[in-house]
């Protein structure tokens, strides 16, 4: 579960396959009203040929709907989808090119294994040797070729999804739809099948949408990350520019976890606290003047009270250590701030730092680099305290 | 990778005046043949119970208002009916029975049901089996028995001190046995939803048991003894058979409706006591649909169900009960089955098998044969009707109207008692000018009429099946472009096979005890076994009536035998998925 060390994250998405640059999928304006409720507000995407996109948010913020919409399940109320050029909004799903497997893995319970993956293929006019020969295939894709004849009920969870992978792209679609894959699995197979998935979708090179509410999961997996919130899409970009750089408080906490501070806006490169001026990243002119002044747990130091350094890329907070946990790798310290009267969360790794500063109690002073103080519009308090799903994910940083 | 930041298309904010616009009606998505095919079958379904139910049905208020001219007088036979005692007095009569009878089958079935499954007394199984006999033979059996054993020349005849086994109390008591079983099964359900947690707060506070009988057991099993109540209610009321053997000259509603139809051929009486007789069951079929949709959120997922705990002076008293209960059902059961076998009942009490030649007391064997014949017909074609309905509203795709309208008229016929559906099967095929006229009189419109009349039962056992079946299969099975129709018969009726069976079972066995549902549409072509036991009985012939009624008995009993055997045999080796 703990995640590298604080870097760049670029490894993970090294791309195999290759790419033109006509987006494979695209979504246009697309709305989907259930009576009186939107939940999907004029979405627009675009996805390319071989991408992995995440569709990430809390519950009821649309993900689903915008796949099941995509796949022609639950058509959406306005609005177009192209995919490969074709416009398929108006498509029966029969008419449409997708795989899709769901969180429920809905394997057919009186058909084994290998008539379960065969069960597309009637479909394709396949001969018979062409179906068995298909089969195998994909049951040595997935690893589990010995499982051919076994009922789904007498499988394991993480290999029924498996299964159900397999038979997904047994007719060889060129969308792969994910709804959920991983959540009813337990933490330990879940984290390998990820990888797993993530390896076979880079052998074939198919274009995958996958649905998730988990943040590491989505972080560790995409290409890209479509954050969406209440039926609208709040930022997309690759896990590191959502991470680092979220958009607005929304993506900040429910990506990782953000600190945030009540601030007045001043300029475009500061920000007000009462009298105190405070240096910040360069922000985009705010709508008004409340504003989160906002940092990642891991990028302050803890200092000595009183000691302050370099005041030129840093700035510093005074506050007393409410109380520490020790979470193996690093420190997860919360720091009660007295200029804010609001703590804060501060990782710090548990080797390099001076242990006796953290015990509950004491003065301390955060150095945060002002390259890292990023600023966001405040409508409300309510990212601040956090949405629905973020207490989910809250525990198992992406940090460290 | 950098270049990804700018490819980003935020439908964020800037788009928000948009959402107004967003109310606009929704595009139009193209149908597939597929669609076509599933809605095409959703229509035929709609227009299969329209001309089967609610256009016959149609006809029942239209004639009340009529003459036997046919021409349109109002309320006048309204009028005639209420302002004629003695037609009248059926009302206050049915009513008194049926109170009386729910209330009696309502205490007796909740002691039993506590019995069950609050007590830890032996033989819980074999008991709750026995009690179920009476769901094999005609409401006619029971009724027949107590003639034996409370008539004029009863063996018990003493225990009611005179007073005569012919009126209310042979009613009350032959209503009791009927009803007690299908009352037993919601009682039985309703109280093993508990939550074993809310017994161990109340003994933890320190309640007495009294006391956590009536705070926890009872509030628990609310809203199923109302529902049982319901169901008791309406199945007195709306019974024929009992109070037509037994019911001397008390008169109720339904014995009221035959009179009229067959013994006086005033069809639109008959018609104005059926729409009486539609209130109360309608009426208690909403109040219970209301109520059970309420149970549905009483219970927890996470409830951890209630074991009892041995207490030999409860347990005790509880068997005791059970057993009596029981031994009282065995009696009625065995003494009709064992009066069929007696020479000439009470004078010469040699066994001899007489009575089985159905042939000398002017019936006959062949109306078995029909009845069977009715009964493979009604279990064929009804299952395949009903399951197949229910899985086009459970699983169809869009088009939700019309599937939500199917399952409205699915939940009709309960309410409708199976006399007023025969009568409204009279006026509507019989008319000459109807296309279907030539169903009239065959065995076609008697299999047809008992699929209607017990087709409620069956939807919802299908639908609550079709639930357990992941949702999914249908998405599945369009994303691999295999057909609905090869998913629903390579996938959804295999897994609901133990269903479907049930439900097969449950047709066969009602359509060979009904009485009241095929009385004013057989003819003497199709008659049937259960009648023959209605017209042997009106004939003197009492003991021949008491052998086909056990022969029913036993054919059910054998089917359901059947039944068992095959869910374990063959559903154990064609299911062997179910096992991990």
């Amino acid at each position: 579960m703990m995640a590298q060390p604080q870097q760049p994250i670029t490894s993970a998405f090294t791309p195999l396959v290759k790419r033109n640059n006509a987006p494979y999928l695209q979504v246009n304006k697309v709305w989907k009203h259930y009576g009186n409720f939107a939940a999907l507000k004029d979405v627009s995407l675009e996805i390319k040929d071989g991408e992995f996109v995440c569709f990430l948010g809390p519950s009821g913020c649309g993900k689903t709907t915008l796949l099941r919409a995509i796949a022609g399940l639950d058509p959406q109320s306005r609005g177009e989808i192209v995919q490969g050029g074709q416009t398929i909004s108006l498509l029966p799903p029969e008419q449409r090119d997708f795989g899709i497997v769901f969180q429920s893995y809905a394997l057919f319970p009186n058909l084994t294994v290998a008539k379960n993956i065969a069960y597309g293929l009637r479909s394709l006019k396949l001969s018979r040797n062409q179906i068995e020969a298909k089969v195998t295939e994909l049951l040595n894709t997935i690893g589990l070729s010995d499982m051919a004849y076994k009922y789904p009920a007498q499988l394991s969870g993480g290999q029924q999804q498996r299964i159900a992978l397999a038979r997904a792209l047994a007719t060889e679609p060129s969308l792969l739809l994910l709804d959920e894959p991983l959540s009813a699995l337990d933490a330990r197979v879940r984290l390998h099948l990820r990888q797993e998935i993530r390896k076979l979708q880079r052998k074939l090179g198919i274009t995958t949408i996958m649905v998730t509410h988990d943040q590491e999961e989505a972080l560790a997996m995409a290409d890209r990350i479509v954050v969406m919130n209440h039926g609208i899409v709040e930022q997309v970009g690759t896990p590191e520019e959502v991470y680092r750089r979220p958009i607005n408080a929304f993506v900040a906490n429910f990506v990782g976890t953000m600190n945030l501070l009540p601030v007045k806006v001043s300029g475009n490169k500061q920000v007000r606290l009462q009298e105190r001026l405070i240096n910040c990243r360069r922000y985009k002119k705010q709508q008004t003047a409340a504003a989160w002044l906002a940092f990642r747990p891991e990028v302050a130091a803890i200092k000595p009270a009183g000691l302050h350094g370099d005041d030129k890329h840093y700035e510093y907070f005074n506050g007393t250590v409410l109380h520490t946990e020790f979470m193996g790798n690093f420190l997860r310290i919360e720091v009660n701030l007295s200029d804010f009267q609001q703590s804060v969360q501060v990782d710090v790794s548990s080797q390099h730092t001076d242990l006796t500063l953290c015990m509950a109690g004491h003065q301390v002073s955060l150095a945060v680099p002002v390259n890292e103080l990023q600023v966001f519009d405040r409508y409300d308090n309510s990212a601040a305290t956090g949405d629905a799903g973020h207490s989910a994910v809250a525990t198992d940083e992406v940090a460290a | 990778m950098s270049g990804m930041a700018s490819d980003h298309l935020s439908g964020g904010f800037q788009n928000k005046e948009l959402e107004e616009q967003g109310a606009i009606k929704a595009d139009k998505v193209r149908l597939s043949r597929q669609d076509y095919i599933q809605r095409a079958a959703v229509l035929l379904a709609v227009l299969f119970l329209f001309v089967a139910l609610i256009l016959p049905l149609g006809t029942m208020p239209i004639k009340s208002l009529q003459n036997a001219e046919g021409d349109f007088i109002g309320l006048a036979n309204f009028a005639s009916y209420i302002s004629n005692p003695a037609l009248f007095q059926s009302v206050l009569n049915s009513l008194q029975i049926a109170l009386i009878s729910t209330g009696v089958v309502l205490t007796l079935a909740f002691l039993f049901a506590y019995g069950l499954t609050r007590t830890c007394m032996p033989g819980k199984k074999t008991l709750r089996a026995l009690t179920l006999l009476p769901l094999f033979a005609p409401s006619l059996l029971p009724a027949i028995s107590l003639i034996y054993l409370l008539g004029n020349q009863g063996i018990f005849k003493e225990v009611l001190m005179g007073a005569s086994v012919y009126g209310p109390i042979g009613i009350v008591i032959g209503m009791c046995f009927w009803v007690f079983p299908h009352v037993l099964m919601i009682m039985v359900t309703a109280l093993s939803n508990s939550d074993a947690r809310l017994y161990e707060a109340a003994q933890v506070m320190k309640a007495s048991p009294l006391r956590t009988f009536f705070t926890v057991t009872l509030p628990s099993a609310k809203y199923g003894l109302i529902s049982a109540g319901f169901v008791a209610f309406t199945l007195v009321i709306t019974d024929f058979g009992v109070p037509k053997v037994i019911g001397g000259d008390f008169k109720v509603l339904a014995t009221d409706i035959y009179k009229q139809v067959v013994g006086q051929q005033n069809f639109q009486m008959g018609a104005v006591v059926s729409v009486i007789l539609l209130l109360p069951a309608v009426f208690s079929f909403a109040a219970d649909r209301l109520v059970q949709k309420k149970q549905v959120a009483m219970l927890s997922a996470r409830a951890v169900p209630y074991i009892p705990k041995p207490n030999p002076v409860k347990d005790n008293l509880f068997l005791a009960i059970c057993l009596l209960v029981v031994s009282a059902i065995l009696l009625v059961i065995g003494t009709a089955a064992y009066a069929s076998f007696v020479s000439f009942w009470p004078y010469n009490m040699e066994l001899s098998l007489q009575h089985y030649d159905f042939e000398s007391v002017g019936s006959s064997w062949d109306y078995y044969f029909n009845s069977i014949e009715m009964a493979v017909w009604v279990a064929l074609i009804g299952t395949g009707i009903v399951f197949f309905n229910a899985y086009l509203v459970e699983k169809g795709r869009a088009f939700e109207p019309v599937r939500n309208l199917l399952h409205l008229m699915a939940m009709i016929p309960m309410a409708v008692p199976g006399m007023v559906l025969g009568l409204a099967y009279i006026f509507f095929f019989n008319q000459p000018d109807n296309p279907l006229n030539f169903i009239y009189a065959t065995m076609a419109i008697l299999v047809l009429n008992s699929v209607v009349h017990f087709y409620t039962v069956c939807h919802l056992t299908s639908v609550t099946a079709l639930k357990q079946i992941d949702g999914e299969f249908e998405s599945v099975s369009a994303s691999l472009k295999i057909p609905f129709y090869v998913t629903f018969w390579r996938i959804t009726l295999p897994v609901s096979l133990p269903a479907v069976l049930e439900i097969s079972v449950y047709l066969f066995v009602n359509a060979m005890t009904t009485v009241s549902a095929v009385i004013f549409i057989y003819s003497s072509d199709t008659m049937l076994a259960s009648i023959s036991v209605l017209n042997m009985d009106e004939a003197g012939n009492t003991a021949s009536a008491a052998g086909m009624g056990v022969l029913i008995l036993l054919t059910c009993l054998t089917v359901k035998g059947l039944h068992w055997l095959l869910s374990q045999q063959i559903l154990g080796l064609t299911q062997g998925w179910r096992n991990r």
